[in-house]
């Protein structure tokens, strides 16, 4: 996606008035660039005053904020308690084996992003894979493939 | 939409919205599950397919019939959930198919659509209501009990229902001291998990001097399994919302935060909408019900980090800083918020204050066991026939939650342990099933109330893994501020995993225990200082399993790669090549209708030929 002074300038000045409007600056960055792109880093900290290594600091130190760009397929396996006794590590290694990346990474060509969360709350439906923010329940290592091959072909055919 | 002025108005449901909704209570109604669970699930469609359907024939035959979608019923192994009401007909597992026919069969027709019905599996009956159905018939719902009843975006439902009741009467007839009083004599105890009596950390900030203080409401649920908090916030964020007016007007506070997980975007949505109704209705800002009372409350998104649960933390991230704990005293009620004295609950505790209010204090003392009151929600999730929300009074025996509720173990495998408390807790073996839930023998036995998750383990569930898994969450987790939890937390992780993978050795047990003493009596917060927990509570009642991994080299539930081997099961193979084709790293060989089979070399133990493997041929021993 294409990096606009603009935007970044909207959403700092939009937050500027808030206390602690540093996390909330980097949120509205992480949403609409789906990451943090080191230019926004540095406009984030001159434009707050905040020294860069501060801002660097909260960038990494929550979940929510990513420093790499994204593929343009998120893969999110939950991870959670529930999800974990009923399979999900079998679900997230055969995601992994399959795509050749680990958790956290995304493909070379860009088009997917593999990540964990820690729970989303869905656990009746366990073991949860959300692909761009549609849910898939009581998934198997088998339904990973399927998960995949259906991506992919849509892909092949839309590009 | 007009502003209520007094507490009156309120009461007397003089102002217009609220007296058509009061008036609309006993209107028939479908209620449709809009939890995120039922969401999941499809419920969208199927509310949007009732909506159609009822608008249509309510333009053919005068249907007075209204289409709800409420919060979290709690039952979600069903979903998407539907109640015909007032009569509280249930609904299970309905699809947007069905519901032609519930229109035309129940709604016009008064007559139940038996498939649909819920089917109790210990006596094979169909039930027809709600209120009949075991996972609800044993509950005592306090908290979630307008759940499956309300529109969580309208506030004069809410209202409708007695809500804001309780905050009137108090800003109307009691002294904050005396709402303090009340809230110390309900006993109502921290559900955050550690169990401090909510009326006297009310009372410790009320007593420090100066003008500003804040109130916080702490909704940053990380514990993994776990969503009650999420599901009242999204199915009735006003009586949080009420819950903390009432905890500011009795501390003196007059800004409130409700630090929200990002992760739980309908909770913050439905919260949002709620803060902005009750503005309008004079219920948050400046002089609130003509009282004199001012008050607001922002949101605060959490950015997915556990230990943002911990108080001090917490703060931290409030003030836009990293969420690192620092040494308490001094206490938030001393020095909080940007310095100021501060009161963080958490959102059972909130929305408890209501109901105290509204019943009385000797009414709430009366539910549960005499250290422990009222009543506590838990998820029962994992290895349970009915995963969902339970809210049970304090002391019931956890045999009775486990299996009266939650309607036991799938697939007539045995119980193995209850995980209660998450990342910070300790499980609950089989011979301890009998154990009232309270703080108090949940402690002594290793375990803790926590914040409401509950994790059901089986006979397939592996105890050193589960252990692991927390363990690798924690470690995650920790903030590596001090050095007790970064570093302790990382050397029992290197243990339990080299354990999983079969490399345990002689005296790995006794390094566990004595470094995990170690990381609980050093470590600089709550995080660290239960870090250990679900790794000694499961040395504690699964010795066995650890010894059979470090000293026999087996994982006896076959869930620990390092230790299982997946070979072919000659007699049951039929060569069919599905497995072969399936495998990611080909380490299995053979041709059609000749029995395949399993290089262990090459084989990373992922689990596929089992699981595409029609014939129950692959084994794992």
């Amino acid at each position: 996606m294409h990096l606009t002074i603009d935007v970044i300038n909207d959403i700092i000045n939009r937050q500027a008035r808030d206390d602690g409007s540093l996390v909330a600056a980097l949120e509205d960055i992480q949403a609409r660039y789906r990451y943090l792109p080191p230019e926004a880093l540095i406009l984030v900290s001159e434009r707050l005053g905040v020294p860069l290594s501060q801002t660097y600091s909260v960038a990494t130190f929550y979940n929510a904020f990513s420093l790499k760009p994204k593929g343009k397929h998120c893969l999110n396996v939950c991870m959670g308690t529930a999800c974990h006794v009923r399979g999900s590590p079998q679900v997230l290694d055969r995601l992994q084996t399959q795509l050749g990346i680990g958790a956290g990474s995304t493909t070379r060509d860009r088009l997917f992003t593999l990540e964990t969360v820690n729970c989303l709350g869905a656990c009746a439906l366990g073991p949860i894979v959300v692909t761009d923010g549609e849910y898939s329940g009581q998934m198997t290592p088998q339904k990973a493939d399927q998960l995949l091959k259906s991506i992919t072909r849509a892909e092949a055919k839309h590009g | 939409m007009a502003r209520i002025n007094s507490a009156a108005d309120l009461n007397t449901g003089r102002v217009e919205h609220t007296a058509a909704a009061i008036a609309d209570l006993d209107r028939p109604c479908v209620t449709i599950c809009g939890g995120t669970g039922c969401r999941v699930y499809g419920s969208e469609k199927v509310w949007n397919a009732f909506r159609d359907k009822i608008t249509r024939q309510g333009a053919q035959a005068t249907l007075d019939f209204d289409v709800k979608v409420t919060g979290c019923h709690g039952f979600c192994e069903k979903g998407p959930l539907v109640v015909i009401r007032p009569q509280g007909i249930f609904y299970a597992r309905v699809k947007v198919e069905d519901v032609p026919e519930i229109v035309t069969q129940t709604i016009i027709g008064g007559k139940t659509v038996e498939r649909l019905l819920y089917t109790d599996p210990r006596s094979g009956q169909k039930i027809e209501y709600e209120h009949e159905v075991p996972f609800y018939k044993h509950q005592q719902r306090l908290i979630l009990d307008l759940n499956g009843d309300l529109d969580p975006s309208q506030i004069d439902e809410y209202i409708a229902r007695g809500g804001y009741r309780s905050l009137a009467k108090v800003l109307t007839s009691m002294a904050p001291q005396e709402v303090i009083d009340e809230i110390k004599a309900s006993g109502l105890r921290g559900r955050g998990g550690a169990g401090f009596p909510t009326g006297l950390k009310w009372k410790l900030c009320r007593e420090q001097p100066g003008d500003v203080k804040y109130t916080i409401c702490n909704a940053d649920e990380g514990d993994p399994g776990a969503y009650m908090d999420r599901s009242i916030m999204e199915g009735n964020p006003h009586r949080v919302l009420e819950g903390m007016i009432i905890g500011a007007y009795a501390i003196g506070a007059h800004q409130g935060y409700v630090y929200i997980r990002n992760e739980y975007p309908l909770a913050v949505k439905h919260l949002r909408q709620a803060i902005a109704q009750a503005e309008e209705h004079g219920l948050l800002g400046k002089n609130i019900l003509g009282s004199g009372l001012d008050f607001t409350v922002r949101i605060k998104l959490g950015s997915g980090a556990f230990v943002c649960g911990e108080e001090t933390a917490l703060m931290a991230s409030i003030e836009g800083r990293i969420g690192e704990p620092r040494p308490r005293p001094p206490f938030p009620a001393q020095r909080g918020l940007w310095g100021k004295p501060t009161n963080i609950n958490n959102v059972k505790s909130w929305a408890s204050v209501p109901i105290i209010i509204d019943r009385g204090a000797d009414w709430y003392a009366r539910l549960g066991t005499e250290k422990s009151k009222g009543t506590m929600i838990f998820s029962v999730v994992g290895k349970i026939n009915n995963t969902g929300l339970v809210e049970v009074p304090m002391g019931i025996p956890l045999r009775e939650l486990i299996f009266d509720i939650g309607g036991g173990i799938p697939n007539g495998k045995a119980f193995k342990a209850a995980q209660i408390g998450g990342p910070s807790g300790g499980c609950i073996p089989a011979e301890h099933l009998d154990v009232p839930i309270d703080y108090e023998s949940l402690t002594a036995l290793g375990a803790i109330m926590g914040s409401g998750g509950m994790v059901i383990a089986d006979e397939d569930t592996c105890m050193v893994d589960f252990a692991r898994y927390f363990m690798a969450f924690t470690q995650e987790e920790s903030c590596g501020k001090c050095v007790p939890c970064r570093l302790g937390t990382k050397a029992m992780l290197a243990t339990l995993e080299r354990i999983c993978a079969g490399e345990g050795q002689p005296g790995d047990i006794e390094y566990l225990l004595e470094m995990g003493e170690h990381v609980k009596c050093s470590s600089l917060c709550g995080l660290g200082q239960t870090a250990p927990n679900p790794v000694l509570s499961t040395i504690r009642y699964f010795r066995d399993e650890y010894e059979a991994h470090i000293f026999d080299k087996t994982c006896p539930a076959k869930v620990c790669k390092g230790l299982i081997t997946y070979s072919v099961v000659p007699e049951n193979c039929t060569g069919c090549m599905v497995c072969l084709r399936n495998c990611a790293v080909n380490a299995i060989t053979g041709a059609k209708q000749t029995v395949h089979t399993i290089n262990p070399g090459l084989c990373t133990r992922c689990g596929m030929c089992k699981s595409v493997c029609k014939f129950d041929a692959i084994r794992v021993t």
